[in-house]
């Protein structure tokens, strides 16, 4: 299949306006499976927590869902939902589900016991532990897992563009239909660009939203700086100038 | 709703869509048999590799890496760039799959043996096993339900690539859902024949080889219902549904 060159300017700046629009499609189709992903595992992941026994059938129908292969999975709603963006999206969130809940249980049983007593102590409520304390400390699990999916939906989406969505991947297919190499090229090479930046910015999302994981690290390295007030220290009334190290 | 079960029923009641090289079975074995030569191939390749790397302890950074390059690759891609490459059949599909089965075996075996207790391995040494001993009776043992992971991973991976191998040139079960697109006027009924087909086929897979892994773990080893942790090492383990 296919003539031509596998990549040329000329292709990319006559078709600038065609590029940007499979951009926009397919940050929408990702952003969507995603935030609704979140929205649907989120409730599913605490019942399973409270109820440790309903994790066996979640993981197991989640874990079924996520072995579809996704074309059969897109195909079997086309009689139902057509063409459509909704045949893509139920598709694209029920591969989120395994991947988002399985990490947001875990991280949440990460926390430790002994934070959860503390907590418990200070007298705060079941709803204000789990959103004062227990969220913030499971979020770099969770932000893995959110990391995990948006990657593989991105890559997905791809797959939407046989159902007539598809972002870059409508361009992987018309370049398929067409012989065009470039532009197959160009929408695969595109594909696996987004989905490399869209992962640098859950990270620098994730550093945004913990920064109690920097700033410890500055404080320790304050500490190391002011190594000789740490002999004063030694002699007791310093003690109180030393940086704290939490 | 009727018109289309009743539609659905006869597609599969029709002997002459089971024969002939159109047919169920000879897609069905086409199917089966690329996703089976590509595992093989992975395996070759991918197991020894992975499991040096894991007893030495060297190359972590580089299973990793191919992990997240491979769910970052979409299989679509990669199997339309094979066919501008190598021109559409059976081999852009071939390369393709065997590609992709790659990443999970390299990295669940890797981080099998890599994990392996190591007060269990120096207590192995101290009772004079070689290296090469410790990998077969201790490693090996320990890194069983992981190294089945990465085969089942790749596995299904595979039958779910296959399926788009049907828009390359190679009749897969994928083509009935290949024509039934292309057939926008009355193509949703063999649409949804092959993806059942494809469906079973892929939960058969998973089920099947889920029940293999569990034969094959050590009883010591088996986890009575609990939840593998899964962030950490295993976000890694987590695989990419193609």
């Amino acid at each position: 299949m296919g003539t031509g060159p596998w990549f040329s300017w000329h292709w990319v700046t006559q078709n600038a306006g065609a590029l940007r629009s499979a951009f926009g499609e397919h940050v929408v189709l990702t952003v969507l499976a995603v935030g609704i992903g979140l929205a649907i595992s989120f409730p599913i992941a605490l019942l399973g927590r409270a109820h440790p026994r309903l994790q066996t059938p979640i993981f197991g129908v989640t874990g079924l869902l996520f072995a579809i292969p996704s074309l059969a999975l897109f195909a079997m709603l086309v009689p139902i939902t057509g063409l459509s963006t909704t045949t893509a999206e139920i598709g694209l969130v029920s591969y989120t589900l395994l991947i988002l809940v399985r990490n947001i249980v875990a991280a949440l049983e990460g926390v430790p016991p002994e934070v959860r007593d503390a907590a418990e102590g200070m007298g705060l409520g079941p709803r204000r532990q789990l959103l004062t304390v227990e969220l913030p400390l499971a979020l770099p699990g969770i932000m893995a897992g959110i990391r995990i999916a948006t990657v593989t939906t991105v890559g997905l989406v791809t797959v939407t563009g046989l159902i007539g969505q598809g972002g870059f991947g409508h361009l992987i297919n018309d370049g398929l239909e067409n012989g065009f190499r470039d532009e197959v090229v160009a929408g695969a090479v595109l594909s696996v660009a987004f989905a490399a930046v869209a992962d640098g910015l859950l990270v620098g999302a994730q550093w945004l939203l913990t920064p109690w994981s920097h700033t410890r690290r500055r404080a320790r390295r304050a500490q190391r700086d002011t190594d000789p007030g740490r002999r004063v220290a030694a002699d007791g009334d310093g003690a109180r100038t030393l940086p704290a190290a939490g | 709703m009727v018109h289309f079960l009743s539609g659905v029923a006869t597609f599969f009641s029709t002997w002459s869509n089971w024969t002939g090289s159109n047919g169920i079975f000879h897609r069905l074995a086409q199917h089966v048999e690329i996703s089976a030569i590509s595992v093989a191939v992975a395996l070759v390749v991918a197991l020894p590799l992975a499991m040096w790397l894991g007893h030495t302890g060297r190359g972590g950074f580089a299973a990793i890496s191919v992990a997240n390059i491979g769910r970052a690759l979409p299989s679509f891609a990669v199997l339309v760039v094979g066919a501008a490459w190598l021109g559409i059949g059976q081999k852009p599909a071939l390369l393709a799959l065997i590609l992709l089965s790659i990443p999970p075996i390299v990295t669940n075996t890797y981080t099998g043996i890599a994990q392996v207790d190591a007060d269990q391995k120096d207590a192995a040494r101290g009772m004079g096993m070689t290296g090469w001993q410790v990998l077969r009776q201790v490693e090996i043992p320990s890194a069983i339900p992981l190294i089945f992971a990465g085969i089942r991973t790749a596995t299904v991976q595979c039958v779910a690539t296959a399926t788009l191998a049907a828009y390359v040139g190679y009749g897969t079960l994928g083509q009935f859902i290949n024509e039934g697109l292309a057939n926008s006027l009355n193509g949703h009924v063999e649409l949804f024949c092959g993806a059942l087909l494809v469906v079973v086929l892929a939960l058969v897979a998973e089920v099947g080889l889920a029940g293999v892994q569990r034969a094959c773990t050590p009883r010591g080893l088996r986890l009575h219902g609990r939840v593998a942790p899964a962030f950490a090492e295993d976000a890694l383990v987590v695989p990419a549904v193609q």
